[in-house]
């Protein structure tokens, strides 16, 4: 799991590996397995928040499917250029 | 087709003159070169800092200047990113685009500075005097990503879930 810009201060780290529990399967999935944990990850991974996926450094959707070992990132909207 | 995402300042003219050199078949260039304002959303800017992710983000911008081949008869693209401390007035991103004739390059070059816009992942941290603050995606880069037609997935987007507009847009 990676973060980056101002979710990566609201959860406090840029990167960690997580064990997926059987039944999380998608990233939309793991934001709300992740979410579960509470603060701060309740509230930076809020699903009011419009956040950005990235599975194995490419964009994806919601739905997308997690592979094992999988590099998956989120992120807000990004701002560059 | 060099993509290159680096701390340092660029030379626009010595840039210019590597993507064209030995190739008489280039008749147009196009460039467009990205600087910092000191003023954003009503609020002064002393510095800005820009953040990536290492990997993806060059695999992005091959993937944008790859898309901008598909479309038109392109003979080089250039595509240089900043990121670290910037201060206004500094340069943060080039576009450069080759090929044969003018109109290709023009849009070559527009399509792939909005494509990078939305879908490159490059984060904007701007220090005014009322403290540091992430810059916000805009709506508008979104439409003019989308006005190229389908395929990206909307960035500033209004819906909360991950990547919930690409599910829901055109594949």
């Amino acid at each position: 799991m990676l973060y980056f810009a101002g979710l990566r201060e609201a959860v406090g780290t840029a990167r960690e590996r997580v064990e997926l529990p059987e039944g999380v399967a998608t990233a939309a999935a793991l934001r709300a397995f992740l979410r579960a944990r509470g603060a701060p990850w309740a509230d930076a991974l809020a699903e009011t928040r419009t956040l950005r996926v990235a599975v194995d450094q490419t964009m994806a959707a919601a739905d997308a499917p997690l592979r094992d070992g999988a590099e998956v990132a989120f992120f807000p909207p990004v701002t560059g250029g | 087709m060099p993509v290159r995402v680096q701390s340092a300042d660029f030379d626009v003219s010595a840039e210019l003159a590597a993507l064209r050199a030995g190739r008489p078949d280039v008749g147009a260039l196009a460039c467009f070169v990205g600087t910092v304002r000191d003023v954003n959303d009503g609020a002064e800017v002393s510095t800005m800092t820009l953040e990536h992710y290492p990997g993806m983000t060059e695999k992005a911008l091959e993937a944008i200047v790859e898309r901008a081949r598909g479309r038109w008869a392109l003979e080089d693209v250039l595509v240089v990113h900043r990121v670290g401390a910037l201060r206004p007035l500094d340069q943060i991103v080039l576009v450069a685009v080759a090929s044969r004739h003018r109109g290709e390059a023009f849009q070559a070059c527009e399509f792939v500075m909005d494509w990078l816009k939305t879908q490159a992942p490059f984060w904007k941290k701007e220090r005014t005097p009322q403290g540091e603050r992430w810059v916000d995606a805009r709506e508008s880069d979104d439409a003019a990503t989308a006005r190229w037609g389908a395929g990206s997935t909307p960035n500033a987007g209004d819906g909360p879930a991950a990547g919930d507009a690409a599910r829901g847009g055109p594949a």
